[in-house]
């Protein structure tokens, strides 16, 4: 096949040799688990659970409010003892629902429904929003959302993303290699959904591994899935890029939605997630992570209970082996940094990368010399030295003239800089200025 | 062990590539050039490559002083200029005039600007146009590569460049005499009077291999330059070759290849998009062209570089690339 490469990427070392080989360990169940409200895009849920009730593992003790939000599900058996504000992935404070375990009996899950790709296409939805799924690659936007697409807006492609462009990251690799036929079967269930003309599977040429034994799979099951092997690029598995990798379309500039070219992006945790949802009737109480880094003691690929605070989990991987530098949850180039072990895994953690401190540079930003790197570097086409000068002296209307709302905040420019200008920084910065004004305006 | 964590928005990770490690790099390739000119020119050339070097770096850091910012000599940026102006200049100059150079370089080229990043033209070339139009008397005088391999050498060219020579030929003569006083082997290798690093195409071209192979400077540029020069040099030749210089000379010679190498690809003076690039490469080519062969200059070079670096801005701002998903404009 033919691919359409995007513009720009850069190639960092991608470091997934420190866990791509390593099997995905269930993880003890947590002593308590905190289940932030708000665990994706959209409103938060609304608890439906009171202090002091008795919760079964897999129950519902949040309702999506409204079409874009997600349900929370209670990731172990136990007694909720509190909500209210605990510390979120932000750094802030965030409502969540506080469970002390009592029992560890696994989920059991309902009898294997068997006659999924005979029943009609829309009533599938409802289980993968009662089961709460959300993007499971880091977005978290909701995932009976994205497979709902408007009449006008008819599906061609179905784009499975097995990318996994962040270096570190091998969750996605692992699930791929363990659950090849459960991908598969996710994958068949979403394409009855959508109705898409042509499904494909995308993987990042490193993991040579993974796209063999999907094309075996695929090839034994006779689907009709195509396995693609994309080349290593970062950031090949963004929606936008891989869209246009794949079927050479562009999402319009301007706040475009992959259905206006056509197509749905899936990650494979979320297809994953998507087939027990639809087979088992399971909810989303659990995910893959990758916990790396030169700074922990042992890195590992865990099956983690979502709520789980990190300290568990560090305590588990032999916590930090070297002087701690920075603790980040999800990969190196969109993760956010952490300074509070309170922090739970969320649906949308992929990831926790502990570096050493001698890893972790200070950088004392210099001018801009023009070198032109970041534009050349740029998945979108925008100048980045630009955006960054005209968020510095807060130029906000140039800033927009230079398309700063399409900045997908990407981080390759300040990657590549060799001034250490902080140029995504300064653009998101930029960016929430921007949207806070519009809102400000519309609401005169 | 301190138990801290570190704290800063995504991403955590950085290319190692600062801009001292590119100044770094960038001397490095200079070093076949600079080897070529001490070996041809004598001690007389290291002598005016040090000097260069040290009054760049020490304007730069009085400047700094003065202006009170930061010192910043350490990004080798001073020293980069101060390499690039002893190797655009004869071997023969006196010691002052490379200070002087030095000094229009750093404190008129780039520092009153708010130093490196802010500076509109190539410094090294601010300082040795500067020197060019205030002391031609010295700026042209040449010596000869003086070592041993080129004895055999016939005198008729002391004392000039190959373009020069030509340039002064043609004022008392309608053609081009049938076999010129240099030839292209010497030429390639740097057996032709000319600036202390200008004359060894061979030292350049390896210098310039380098760089491109790091990825320091990008291939558009000098690519383009050197292609515009060749082929309206070229169309003239092949017009009237009687007239007109064979476009392989003005290729080697005349410090193109130091320019379109060296000089243009300075970042900070050329535009940031590749369309702008492209422009630029080609306007320096076509503004050579026309210096040297109708201007008073035998070589257009440092002339059509300066001139296009005024056109910087506007290139960026015109070609600003097509954003993903934008639809042309109707
Ligand atoms: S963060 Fe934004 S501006 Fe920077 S490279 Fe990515 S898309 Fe471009
Ligand atoms: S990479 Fe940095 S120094 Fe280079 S143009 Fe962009 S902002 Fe300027």
């Amino acid at each position: 096949m033919i691919l359409h490469p995007f513009p720009g990427g850069i190639h960092p070392n991608d470091e997934k040799g420190l866990t791509a080989h390593l099997q995905v360990e269930d993880t003890p169940i947590p002593e308590r688990v905190f289940l932030p409200l708000s665990q994706h895009i959209g409103a938060p849920a609304q608890p439906v659970v009171k202090v002091g009730d008795q919760v079964r593992i897999g129950d519902k003790i949040a309702e999506a409010r409204g079409f874009v939000s997600a349900n929370i599900h209670a990731s172990v058996t136990g007694v909720v003892r509190s909500i209210g504000d605990y510390p979120n992935v932000f750094g802030r404070l965030s409502p969540a629902i506080e469970i002390e375990t009592t029992d560890d009996s696994p989920f059991q899950p309902d009898k294997k429904r068997e006659d999924v790709l005979s029943l009609p296409p829309q009533t599938l939805i409802p289980f993968i929003r009662e089961a709460g799924i959300v993007g499971m690659g880091g977005a978290t936007f909701p995932t009976h959302v994205k497979l709902s697409p408007p009449e006008d807006k008819p599906i061609q492609s179905l784009i499975i993303n097995g990318v996994e462009c962040e270096p570190y990251l091998t969750a996605d690799h692992r699930l791929m290699l363990e659950h090849p036929l459960e991908i598969l079967e996710g994958i068949v269930y979403i394409h009855h959904i959508l109705g898409a003309r042509f499904t494909y599977l995308a993987i990042e040429a490193n993991k040579p591994d993974a796209i063999q034994l999907m094309e075996e799979t695929v090839k034994k099951e006779d689907a009709k899935i195509n396995v693609i092997s994309v080349p290593k690029r970062y950031p090949q598995g963004a929606e936008k890029q891989l869209i246009k990798t794949i079927i050479g379309r562009e999402v319009p500039a301007g706040g475009g939605l992959p259905m206006d070219v056509g197509a749905v992006v899936q990650n494979v945790g979320t297809t994953f997630a998507i087939y027990e949802a639809i087979r088992w009737g399971k909810p989303l109480i659990e995910r893959i992570l990758t916990v790396t880094g030169r700074g922990v003691k042992s890195p590992k690929n865990l099956r983690v209970r979502l709520g789980t605070p990190v300290q568990d989990i560090l305590d588990l991987c032999g916590g930090w082996k070297t002087e701690p530098g920075k603790l980040i949850m999800g990969g190196p180039m969109m993760g956010i940094n952490q300074f509070d072990l309170r922090v739970p895994v969320t649906k949308g953690t992929s990831g926790i990368l502990l570096l050493p401190r001698d890893e972790v540079g200070e950088y004392h930003p210099h001018t801009c010399i023009r070198c032109g790197r970041c534009v050349t570097v740029c998945p979108m086409g925008l100048l980045p030295n630009f955006l960054g000068v005209f968020s510095e002296y807060a130029r906000f209307s140039d800033a927009e003239r230079y398309h700063l709302l399409d900045c997908i905040e990407c981080g390759s420019c300040t990657y590549i800089c060799p001034a250490k200008r902080p140029l995504v920084q300064m653009i998101r910065y930029a960016k929430g200025e921007v949207l806070r004004r519009r809102k400000k305006a519309a609401n005169k | 062990m301190k138990n801290t964590l570190i704290l800063s928005s995504s991403p955590h990770i950085k290319s190692p590539e600062t801009i001292p490690t590119i100044m770094f790099q960038v001397c490095l390739a200079l070093l076949p050039a600079i080897f070529v000119g001490i070996y041809s020119f004598g001690a007389r050339a290291a002598w005016i490559i040090l000097l260069a070097i040290v009054s760049a770096v020490a304007f730069e850091a009085a400047a700094q002083k003065v202006m009170g910012r930061p010192i910043s000599i350490n990004d080798g940026s001073a020293c980069v200029t101060g390499i690039l102006l002893a190797l655009n200049l004869p071997p023969t100059v006196p010691w002052w005039l490379v200070i002087i150079g030095s000094f229009f370089a750093i404190i008129i080229g780039k520092q009153i600007y708010g130093g490196l990043g802010h500076n509109p033209f190539n410094p090294a070339l601010v300082g040795r146009v500067v020197l060019l139009i205030s002391f031609p008397a010295q700026m042209t005088l040449w010596a000869f590569p003086s070592h041993p391999l080129f004895a055999h050498v016939t005198d008729t060219l002391s004392g000039a460049t190959p373009l020069g020579w030509i340039k002064t030929h043609l004022m008392t003569h309608a053609t081009l005499p049938t076999t010129l006083p240099f030839n292209m082997l010497q030429a390639f290798i740097g057996q032709t009077g000319g600036c202390i690093g200008e004359i060894s195409a061979l030292a350049l071209l390896i210098g310039a291999a380098f760089l491109l192979w790091k990825k320091i400077i990008p291939w558009i540029i000098p690519v383009s330059f050197i292609a515009t020069v060749f082929f309206i040099t070229g169309t003239f030749w092949i017009i009237n070759p009687e007239h007109y210089l064979n476009p392989v000379f003005h290729v080697l010679s005349g410090g193109l290849l130091l320019g379109a190498f060296f000089m243009a690809t300075d970042m900070v003076t050329n535009p940031v998009t590749k369309v702008g690039m492209l422009i630029f490469g080609i306007g320096c080519g076509l503004l050579t062209s026309v210096i040297r062969l109708f201007g008073g200059y035998p070589e257009g070079v440092s002339f059509a570089i300066l001139l296009m670096n005024a056109t910087t801005p506007l290139l960026d701002r015109w070609t600003r690339p097509r954003v993903f998903g934008e639809v042309p404009h109707k």
